[in-house]
Order: C-alpha cells, then structure tokens, then sequence
C-alpha cells in the first residue's frame, strides 16, 4: 500500500519536530528511517499512526484504514511487568475483530499459536511475559503483529538491544512480510544492517536530507550534512525556511 | 457479617488493579478524600448509603478533578497536591461530623461497625457489589490492556481513557460502601492488602483475582470474629487479619519474598 506524505510539518507544543517532508513509501516496500537522535523519527511514525496532529500538510493513507497499522514503539512503553502471558497478548492482535467485547474463539487460538510458531516462539505461549528475555518479548511482539494482519507496519527500533541471531531471524520475518504485501517502515540505528538488508532509506534530521535507494541514501555527504543539521540546530530554531516557504 | 464478605468479593478484584497500575496510594488517598461527601450526605439524610455513596463519589472526584487542576496551573506536582487536598478533606469531613453529630457517629465512621448493618443496608451492598462485578468484566479486557500497554491500546482505538474513568468510580463507590464495615480510614486496606498480597503467590492475572477475592473474604470473616469476641471495632481487626496475611507472604511467598529472594529453590529442584 502506498504512503504519500506532501508537506507534513508536525511536532510537539508548537515545536515542529519533522519540517515541510515530502516524499512516497512505495507498495511493499522495506524502508529504513535513519537519522540522529531527535531528528523526528519516531515523531514521523507516530504522525503517520495519528497520535501526532499534523501542523501542514496531508498524509495519504490510499485506502489503509487506521486499524491496519501496526505500531510498534520503543520497548519500554510496555509494562512488562503486568500478569500477563505470551498467547494472551499475541491474542490481543485479533482487538480489531473482537473489539473490547468479543469472544476469542478457538481458530484465533490456533491462529495466535501458528503466529509464535512463526517466530519460535511456541513453547513459550503459557509463560508470564515477565520472564521473557528482551529478545523472546520482541519476538512475541512480532507474533502480534502477525496475528493484526496489518497492511502497513511501523517499527521504532525494533533491534537496539537485541542479539545478532535475532535480528536475523526478525529481520527475516520482514522480508517475508514485504513480499506478502506488506509496505514497512522501521526506524534503524545499525548502518550496516540497513544496508544490507533494506532496499529503500529516509535520511532525517528534521528535514528530509535524503530518500531513495539505500546506496545512495547512505553516503558520507548525506551522513554528514544530517549530523549538521543536528548538530546546528538549536542556533536555527525557529526559524524555518525550506524551499522558500516560511511560517 | 454478610456485608463484609460482600464487599470483599468486589473490592478485592479492583485493588489488584489499582497495585496493578501502580495507584496503591492513590486508592489510598481517595478513600481519605470521599470522607466529607459522605459527612455531609450523613447530615442531611442520616445513615442513608445510597446518599452517602453519591456524596463520596462527588467529593472523591471532586479531589481527583482539582488536584488535576492545581498541577496543572501551579508548581505543584500532582502526588503533592492530592496529599494536600486529601487531608483538608479528611479534617473537615472529621469537622463536619464531630459538630452536628455524636462521638459514636464519628467512631462508627471513621472505625466501623459491621453489626450495625441491617438488611436493607445488606441489599444495598449486595446490588452495587454485583454491579461492580458486572462492570469490571465488561472492561476486563480494556483495562487490562490499558495497564501493560497502552500505546497499543491506541493503535486500535480502544476506549482507554474510558475504562480508566469507569476503573475509578467503581473504586470509589466500592470504597463508600465498605464505609459501614470498615470506617473511612480503613476502607483502603479490604481494598489493597489482599491484592498485594497475592502478588506474592502468582504471576497470574486471574488466578492473583482469585486469591485477593479469598484472603479479603477469609480476612473479614476471621476479623469479625475476632471483633465479636474482644469487643473492638471491626475494621481494623479485619485489616490486622489481612495485615497477618501480608507478613507471612512477604516472609514465605513464592515470587519476590524474603524466602524467594535470599533462600532461592535450588537449581533444577522446584
């Protein structure tokens, strides 16, 4: 499914975060959001999800309804703590068709344990997700996402702090799903997984510095004009003139 | 008698929620804070439950809304301003009912008397602890999910927010109702020491629910015996019981004790 952003300006308390970014996430595509820190990755993500407003600009969804996004933020959003095991939160992927209410019936059982399979996780579908390790949850977090059927995904870096054998194994799971018809984005710190693992690349430093294949994307003129930005950034804020527009 | 075990079936479930979402001392704090709504609701009707409960939930969410707004508009953080909107409502709550009534009101208030209860007052109890009960399985799955992960909870549009506002005014209504067994300053604990008792003994939401609702009904029924036979006020024998029931698990209990956390299983043996 295709994502056109035009214009989008978004941020926090009148504070753009992401400025006047325009650009396509094409169909089935694998694309790595990569940046430094506080150049608006996350604050794209969750534009696009809709829990930032948008201050200009439109986002255009072309036909995803707003419960075929699936969403995963940083992983300490999540109370790991709380009583709950691994099937029941792989179940949860089903909300979308139970609702609040709803009964889980047997197939979304069966449905939610073929999920863990996927990402091995099946002999760990009664455990308290307490005792999981940082790499198990994430694999059972991927399982929900299955379990959603969602056509478009949204990843904040799913792979900080998880081991290389993992991040393979997950990395695979990706690559499957863009070839099933799934368009992601996934916003990444490791240079090197990006590229050799995602085709397409969105360098951001709060204003798009570059998109388009991964090659091109990522090279050093690129990587150091984004750290400019970032680094020069609170002597320019507030003012806000690209391609000759202004507040 | 019946009273309090009623009571125990429906508060026990909402406080392992409240440990849950980390709000302990908030379930405190608006049990402390309900106190004038119900003194006043006593003044004007007397002993009247339905009165007194409406009159608790209005002070206790009156606290709630403007401890909201002090830190919102002040330098106070929130945790500071309930605590000090709390004690002025206890204070004057205690006021109101030591000018236009007798110390034994106050006491039965404040303390409890669980003999007091009369059948009425008994239906009353049984209606809003099965309302209570009704309702919390219908937002079971929402709060649940608004607990351990609320961002997801967004992503599908669930009604958050919603539950949560539900979560609490069930909370107090349940806290008002325990007034007449328990007294103001003890409503709380019926409420929270079973549940953190049970994290003690299980990983497990449902059977954590089980175990609270068990240890608040056998608590009550031992604290009233023990209430009947000495002569003391009922709420704090209940909680003493309860209190009882908290010390042996933190010493003894199978997740995160004393006993679990210096004198593990050893390796291989359960």
């Amino acid at each position: 499914m295709t994502i056109k952003l035009d214009n989008i300006t978004a941020g926090y308390d009148r504070h753009p975060v992401v400025h006047h970014l325009s650009g396509l996430f094409a169909d089935n595509s694998l694309t790595a959001v990569v940046g430094p820190n506080g150049g608006g990755k996350s604050t794209l993500l969750k534009t696009i999800v809709g829990f930032v407003p948008l201050m200009t600009g439109t986002i255009d969804l072309c036909g995803i309804n707003p419960g075929e996004i699936a969403y995963l933020p940083q992983q300490f959003e999540i109370d790991r703590t709380f009583p709950i095991t691994v099937i029941e939160v792989v179940l949860l992927g089903n909300w979308q068709r139970t609702g609040a209410f709803g009964r889980m019936s047997k197939s979304h059982r069966s449905e939610a344990l073929d999920a863990l399979e996927e990402v091995d996780m099946a002999p760990f579908a009664l455990w308290p997700v307490a005792s999981l390790s940082t790499g198990q949850w994430q694999r059972v977090l991927f399982a929900r996402i299955i379990v959603q059927r969602a056509r478009l995904v949204l990843l904040d870096e799913p792979f900080a702090a998880i081991d290389g054998h993992t991040t393979l194994a997950l990395m695979q799971r990706l690559e499957h799903w863009c070839r099933s018809g799934i368009t992601i984005i996934c916003i990444m710190h490791d240079l090197n997984l990006v590229r050799s693992h995602f085709p397409q690349t969105l360098l951001l430093s709060r204003e798009l510095v570059a998109w388009s294949n991964t090659a091109e994307v990522l090279s050093s003129e690129n990587l150091d004009t984004a750290l400019a930005v970032a680094e020069s950034w609170h002597e320019a804020s507030g003012i806000c003139s690209i391609k000759g527009e202004s507040r | 008698m019946i009273g309090a075990l009623l009571i125990s079936c429906s508060s026990a479930p909402l406080g392992v929620f409240l440990v849950l979402r980390r709000m302990s001392l908030l379930g405190d704090i608006m049990a402390h804070a309900i106190l004038p709504g119900v003194a006043a609701a006593f003044i004007v009707f007397g002993m009247s439950i339905p009165a007194m409960s409406i009159g608790g939930l209005a002070a206790g969410l009156t606290v709630a809304l403007l401890a909201g707004v002090v830190s919102r508009f002040t330098a106070l953080r929130e945790d500071a301003s309930f605590a000090a909107l709390y004690l002025i409502a206890v204070a004057s709550g205690v006021l109101m009912i030591a000018l236009h009534g007798n110390p034994q009101d106050l006491e039965d208030i404040l303390f409890g008397d669980a003999r007091l209860l009369d059948e009425k007052i008994l239906f009353y109890m049984a209606t809003i602890s099965a309302f209570t009960l009704l309702t919390l399985a219908l937002i079971y799955r929402t709060l649940v999910v608004e607990s351990f992960d609320p961002v997801f909870l967004r992503t599908v549009k669930g009604k958050g927010g919603l539950a949560h506002a539900i979560f609490i005014s069930l909370t107090v209504l349940n806290m008002v109702e325990s007034y007449r067994a328990m007294g103001t300053l003890m409503s709380a604990g019926l409420m929270l020491v079973p549940a953190i008792t049970s994290q003690f003994w299980t990983q497990h939401l449902r059977t954590m629910v089980a175990l609270a609702v068990g240890l608040a009904v056998s608590g009550s029924f031992l604290g009233l015996i023990l209430s009947f036979t000495l002569a003391v006020p009922s709420g704090p024998s209940i909680i003493l019981i309860l209190g009882g029931f908290y010390l042996f698990s933190l010493l003894l209990g199978r997740f995160g004790s004393v006993r679990a956390r210096y004198f593990p299983f050893r390796h291989l043996s359960r």
